[in-house]
């Protein structure tokens, strides 16, 4: 009968007390680790700033607008990496921005059959997982010999514009901002996609039904109301061609000093961290960890940023 | 009845009312706009295909048995291969993913297990700030806590910095991943007696394992091209791997470092090293697109 009283509710075996504690600490290890992801973001920030104090506490705020760079008198200014790095992005956001938008809207609407639209969003999706290192290699070798007519040309006829007033001899700040737009592409593509694609299609039914056309309908109610989303994509590539660093590396130059011309040499925050970090003792390191530390508020207030307005979007 | 009568003229008969005439205005900016927009995909994937190109033919030219078990040759000499790089991408991506994949996993099942509301709101809006932190942090980070700390560069300093970058990416798909796994069958189990981790460990992480797996395959090609993390944590080395504390050559460092050298056989090597890692990241890309399409539920 003991199968009987085993079915009785009398019969249910309260769970033991070992089973129970297990439990909760099964709970518990999944919460802890939960949140150390969250506290890796800030360990990250602590342990990036602990470092940078000696560098903090020499220069002050003074780092951020002084254009010296140079480890044998101990005087570092971050001023040129700062500009080449908002610079560096802006044109790539400039360039990547209507090629993003554009191809979004081709593959989100009917333009072409659905067999042809899968393999092409894949393969714009591809350009994102290529790893960094072989643009850099792809850009010394492909890139940049292709580029030095176009930046004589460039040179010789606009060379009386602050911007194209040097010669473009090698790398330099237009190959770097060129292989940085084909980094972010994908991101500002895929993102404005999604919100395209995530629109109710009443909205593009009722457009069609009172005879807009195909692009009136795109321009006057589709991006409007996936702008916020766009937006958000946007921001998010701006962070990640700022923190870009390898491709840059290998293309910008590295020259620690300011020139307007983007024909020019120059260099990014994450270029000099990773030119000199393996090399550098004592106060450069120091000093090395404050630019970082620059780096990584500017990409965390963008990154931050980006994540409110997706999040935003996402409640429709 | 004139104004009828114009009010009809003015639409225009219903049989011409209805085509579209191409010289419009209206369907000229269509038209145009459209071969603009198909313009920029022809843009966009220009480089996708020229990268492609040149890693290839560069790379497969260079392809032998020598490139897996040889070191590479001196400055100046010819032949040799990336075998001690091969073995060091493995070791750090390795350590990487013996850090990243528990951590991501548990943390994961709370957020879609345990957590009600805020607090994992909160922890999937950092984890989204994280995949976003720029992989040099992640590099100094790394730096600043194992090689200051331990006296020297290492496979675990690199495996380190990597876990830091794969950690959002195990911790999002796994999340996902758990999501879709149908309630009921949790129910089920908590049915029949189950207590919570036996209900997570043997019924929903089974259940989502596809898709973990292909999440966590994603998270290692990516990691195992990573570069700026690795030139001050792992560094390099000309040299067999010999220890997880020992500065550790990678195939990413050895591109970068390869690239500017003015050595033909060196730069030979930066290609085939380039080949393999498009070729593994090209592989896992198509391998995790058919894996995703099957389910388990």
């Amino acid at each position: 009968m003991a199968t009987q009283a085993q079915n009785s509710p009398a019969g249910i075996q309260p769970r033991s007390k070992t089973e129970k504690t297990l439990d909760q600490a099964f709970v518990w290890l999944t919460r802890i680790l939960a949140l150390a992801v969250a506290g890796v973001l800030i360990y990250v920030a602590v342990v990036v700033g602990i470092r940078a104090m000696p560098a903090i506490a020499k220069y002050g705020l003074g780092f951020l607008f002084s254009s010296a760079w140079n480890p044998v008198n101990e005087t570092y200014g971050a001023l040129p990496m700062i500009y080449g790095t908002i610079v560096s992005a802006a044109l790539a956001l400039l360039f990547a921005i209507p090629l993003g938008v554009g191809t979004a809207v081709f593959l989100s609407e009917n333009f072409l059959p659905l067999s042809v639209r899968t393999p092409l969003i894949f393969m714009v999706e591809l350009l994102a997982a290529i790893p960094s290192v072989v643009y850099g290699l792809w850009g010394i070798f492909v890139l940049i010999p292709f580029l030095l007519p176009i930046g004589g040309w460039l040179h010789t006829n606009f060379g009386w514009l602050p911007i194209f007033n040097t010669p473009l001899r090698g790398p330099g700040m237009l190959p770097a901002a060129i292989i940085l737009t084909i980094m972010i592409l994908p991101i500002i593509t895929a993102i404005s996609r999604d919100s395209l694609g995530s629109l109710p299609p009443d909205l593009r039914q009722a457009s069609l039904g009172l005879g807009a056309t195909r692009w009136e309908t795109l321009f006057r109610v589709l991006i409007p109301a996936a702008f916020s989303g766009i937006v958000g994509g946007i921001m998010l590539a701006l962070g990640r061609a700022m923190g870009e660093t390898m491709a840059v590396t290998m293309i910008i130059g590295n020259a620690n000093n300011l020139n307007i011309s983007l024909l020019a040499p120059a260099n990014t925050i994450a270029s000099l961290l990773a030119n000199q970090f393996a090399e550098a003792s004592g106060l450069q390191v120091a000093a090395l960890m404050y630019a970082g530390l620059v780096l990584f508020l500017i990409t965390l207030i963008v990154n931050v940023l980006a994540e409110l307005i997706v999040r935003q979007v996402k409640k429709f | 009845m004139s104004t009828s009568a114009q009010d009809q003229h003015s639409f225009g008969s219903p049989a011409s009312g209805m085509t579209r005439s191409y010289t419009s205005p209206r369907t000229l900016f269509g038209i145009v706009m459209t071969l603009l927009a198909g313009a920029c995909l022809i843009i966009a994937l220009i480089p996708l295909f020229l990268v492609l190109f040149y890693v290839l033919t560069q790379g497969a030219s260079r392809l032998n048995l020598d490139l897996f078990t040889k070191l590479p040759p001196p400055p100046g000499l010819k032949g040799g291969g990336v075998g001690n790089a091969i073995i060091g991408t493995l070791m750090t991506v390795g350590i990487g993913t013996l850090i990243s994949l528990p951590f991501g996993v548990l943390a994961a099942v709370y957020l879609s297990e345990f957590s009600k509301g805020k607090t994992a709101r909160w922890i999937r809006f950092a984890t989204n700030v994280l995949a976003g932190v720029p992989s040099i942090i992640a590099g100094i980070f790394a730096y600043g806590i194992i090689v200051v700390t331990m006296g020297g560069f290492s496979a675990v300093a690199g495996g380190v910095a990597l876990a830091v970058l794969m950690l959002p990416t195990i911790v999002r798909t796994t999340d996902e991943a758990l999501q879709i796994v149908p309630q009921d069958i949790r129910w089920a189990s908590v049915g029949v007696g189950a207590s919570n981790y036996q209900t997570v460990l043997r019924i929903v992480l089974p259940a989502a394992i596809p898709a973990i797996i292909t999440g966590v395959t994603l998270a290692i090609a990516r990691a195992a091209g990573e570069t700026a993390p690795l030139i001050f944590t792992a560094l390099n080395s000309p040299f067999w791997p010999r220890g997880i504390w020992k500065p550790t050559p990678s195939l990413s460092v050895l591109i970068y470092n390869f690239a500017s050298v003015p050595f033909e056989a060196q730069k030979e090597l930066a290609w085939a090293a380039s080949f393999l890692l498009v070729v593994l990241i090209l592989l896992t890309s198509i391998l995790a697109r058919w894996a995703t399409r099957k389910s388990v539920y």
